[in-house]
């Protein structure tokens, strides 16, 4: 089937018939490349909407303290708990490797700023570098609290847009020195945070240094925590609800809560809003899949066709190489081959071409929503081999039916 | 080298059955030029197509060179055509895509042949018809007499028992059809055994022999004094 002599035969014909070649080809590779860059942009769209998502912060797990509701073990209600700093590190070294961000916090409620002539009262928060992450928060100048504030506990404050508006107007704040309830603090960052205005009048400092100078001792008053995002929302659930019991009960256990108490150690679970993000998600896959699907199907029926037309084209000739000696098995095999060999090399074509614009162009994507549209490789693979056979096919009908008409009907056709 | 005996063939059209060959019995020695005469209608497409292995009879035997044709399969028809015989069509029915050369090459192709042999005797046959100097032109550059002498070419390229002409100078003016018939006079004459289907008096009378069938039936099978066509050109 596969001689030297047939293959001669087949690269003769495509060559001379380089139009007809050339229209099979631009479909099938066309339909390839759309298909591609589709099912690319899909996938961009998916990592944009999971970048928007997950800097949101919707999978946030916040932990906070309070007041005993019930006594436990000879310990009469009302007693304050209050975290420490041993309790996060515990935290933080157990579940090392389900946590993605994670940050404890230490308020100084009504902070007094001063700068120069100005002065407000704000909300300052002794924070972890991942704060930023948890909160959601952009900075628009500077940088965040690092890990080397918070060894040295350093006299730095991020301030949000807002204090910065209150404090500098249009001046330069990164630099500046602020005194926080009278101690000279420097401005190393601004931060700017899709809450809008009521979040971005606060102030964090490293949570060493609240600790320090604002009394704090080990005390942290919350803790918060993001997990890494899970395939499924299913898993992303278990895993995220499972956290959270396992933390609320050590909590209570080591601050001697009772077990039923719901006041005193709080742990609050956000993944209502997190459902919400897989949902799009699922929705968005299944979209580009049904899109895929149908232009695979239009890719189908558009080979269908042109194998249709090729072989009633073709007729004529098949009737005289029947004429000629031409025997049913080699027609079918000389038109499949054709197809199979046209459809395969612009399949491929189309291929690399929409593989490589995705390469070129996806990691400069730069706009909302979509990031790094890329595609699986053997998905793309697999659907080039579906239209080739998909081709084969359809040209086998019109093949064998023109292999059994008799040579002298074919030679009729005008 | 042709026997056949007691040949009927009908085509169903729709509830009508048509009786198109009702009894041929008819018979052609090696190296015989016949011509097969008729009205249209007559059936002599017919009989020439059953001939050919292009269609096959309802009823009656068709020997060629001896071997019974019967009960053909596609793939055997195929192989018999190839073997035994050589077409030439009033179309000319070459392969537009294909250079003169190629289109000569094909029922070699079709024999399995090696493509340097296959354009080395291709070459030959051409230059026999005279048209070696447009080997490599494409159907379309060529004359009306020289796509006629191609498909001759391509006839003769599997060295057939017998040729098989249906009309062949039906698409010609009267000075290329005495061309062709003189170019088919030739090869009848080194021993060709050659039949022509044709409905032009001037052309059946090249012929050495001349059939005349009517309504399905051979009404006169006279040979008749050949007329060299090289005498008219």
């Amino acid at each position: 089937m596969f001689s030297l002599e047939r293959w001669q035969e087949i690269l003769e014909t495509i060559s001379k018939n380089k139009l007809r070649t050339f229209l099979t080809g631009l479909s099938v590779a066309s339909g390839i490349f759309i298909l591609v860059i589709l099912l690319g942009f899909g996938q961009g769209m998916q990592n944009g909407i999971s970048a928007e998502f997950q800097r949101d912060a919707a999978n946030r797990i916040s932990v906070y303290s309070g007041v005993t509701s019930m006594g436990y073990k000879g310990l009469n209600p009302g007693r304050f708990i209050e975290m420490t700093n041993d309790d996060y590190n515990y935290l933080v070294s157990k579940y090392e490797d389900d946590i993605e961000f994670k940050s404890s916090i230490y308020r100084v409620w009504s902070g007094t700023l001063n700068y120069g002539d100005e002065s407000g009262s704000y909300r300052v928060e002794g924070v972890y570098p991942d704060y930023q992450f948890l909160e959601n928060e952009d900075l628009v100048a500077g940088r965040y609290i690092n890990y080397d504030d918070q060894k040295l506990k350093s006299k730095i404050m991020i301030i949000g847009n807002k204090v910065k508006q209150d404090l500098f107007g249009s001046k330069e704040a990164v630099g500046e020195y602020v005194q926080i309830n009278g101690i000279n603090f420097k401005v190393v960052g601004v931060y700017s945070d899709p809450g809008g205005e009521r979040e971005e009048t606060r102030v964090f400092v490293p949570l060493s240094t609240s600790q320090r100078v604002f009394g704090g001792s080990d005390k942290v008053r919350n803790l918060g925590f993001t997990l890494k995002p899970q395939e499924n929302f299913q898993d992303a659930l278990a895993q995220s609800l499972q956290f959270s019991a396992e933390i609320e009960e050590f909590l209570k256990e080591r601050h001697l809560v009772a077990p039923e108490d719901t006041s005193a150690i709080n742990v609050n679970n956000t993944l209502e809003n997190a459902k919400r993000f897989y949902d799009l998600i699922g929705m968005i896959k299944t979209f580009f899949w049904v899109v895929g699907i149908c232009t695979i199907i239009a890719g189908v029926v558009g080979v269908s066709n042109i194998m249709l037309i090729i072989v009633k084209e073709r007729t004529k000739e098949i009737g005289i190489r029947k004429a000629l000696g031409a025997q049913p098995l080699s027609i079918i095999g000389m038109i499949l081959h054709e197809s199979i060999f046209v459809t395969a090399i612009a399949g491929f074509t189309g291929l690399i071409l929409s593989m490589a614009l995705l390469e070129v162009l996806g990691p400069n994507m730069q706009m909302d929503y979509i990031k790094n549209p890329s595609v699986n490789f053997n998905v793309a693979i697999t659907t080039v081999f579906i239209l080739v056979l998909a081709g084969a096919l359809a040209g086998f009908v019109p093949a064998w039916r023109a292999a059994r008409i008799k040579p002298i009907t074919a030679l009729r056709e005008e | 080298m042709i026997t056949i005996k007691d040949l009927h063939k009908s085509y169903t059209m729709g509830t009508n059955s048509l009786h198109v060959l009702k009894g041929i019995n008819f018979s052609v020695q090696e190296g015989e030029l016949v011509s097969i005469m008729g009205s249209s209608g007559s059936g002599k497409s017919t009989l020439l197509n059953i001939l050919g292995m292009l269609d096959e009879a309802d009823q009656g035997s068709y020997t060629l060179d001896g071997v019974p044709i019967k009960n053909l399969n596609e793939k055997i028809a195929a192989q018999y055509r190839n073997k035994f015989l050589g077409f030439i069509f009033q179309s000319f029915n070459l392969i537009n895509y294909k250079s003169a050369l190629d289109n000569v090459g094909m029922p070699l192709y079709y024999q399995g042949m090696k493509r340097k042999e296959r354009t080395d005797k291709a070459m030959a046959y051409l230059e026999k018809v005279g048209l070696a100097n447009w080997a490599h032109h494409m159907p379309n550059e060529l004359s009306g007499g020289q796509k006629q002498r191609v498909a001759i070419a391509r006839a003769l390229a599997s060295d057939p028992k017998v040729l098989l002409a249906d009309e062949p100078t039906g698409a010609l003016d009267t000075k290329t059809s005495y061309e062709v018939m003189d170019l088919i006079q030739g090869i009848n004459d080194e021993g060709k055994t050659i039949l022509i289907v044709t409905h032009e008096d001037d052309i059946a009378h090249m012929t050495k022999r001349i059939v005349n069938l009517k309504d399905g039936l051979i009404i006169d099978d006279a040979p008749v004094n050949q007329v060299r066509a090289a005498s008219h050109v």
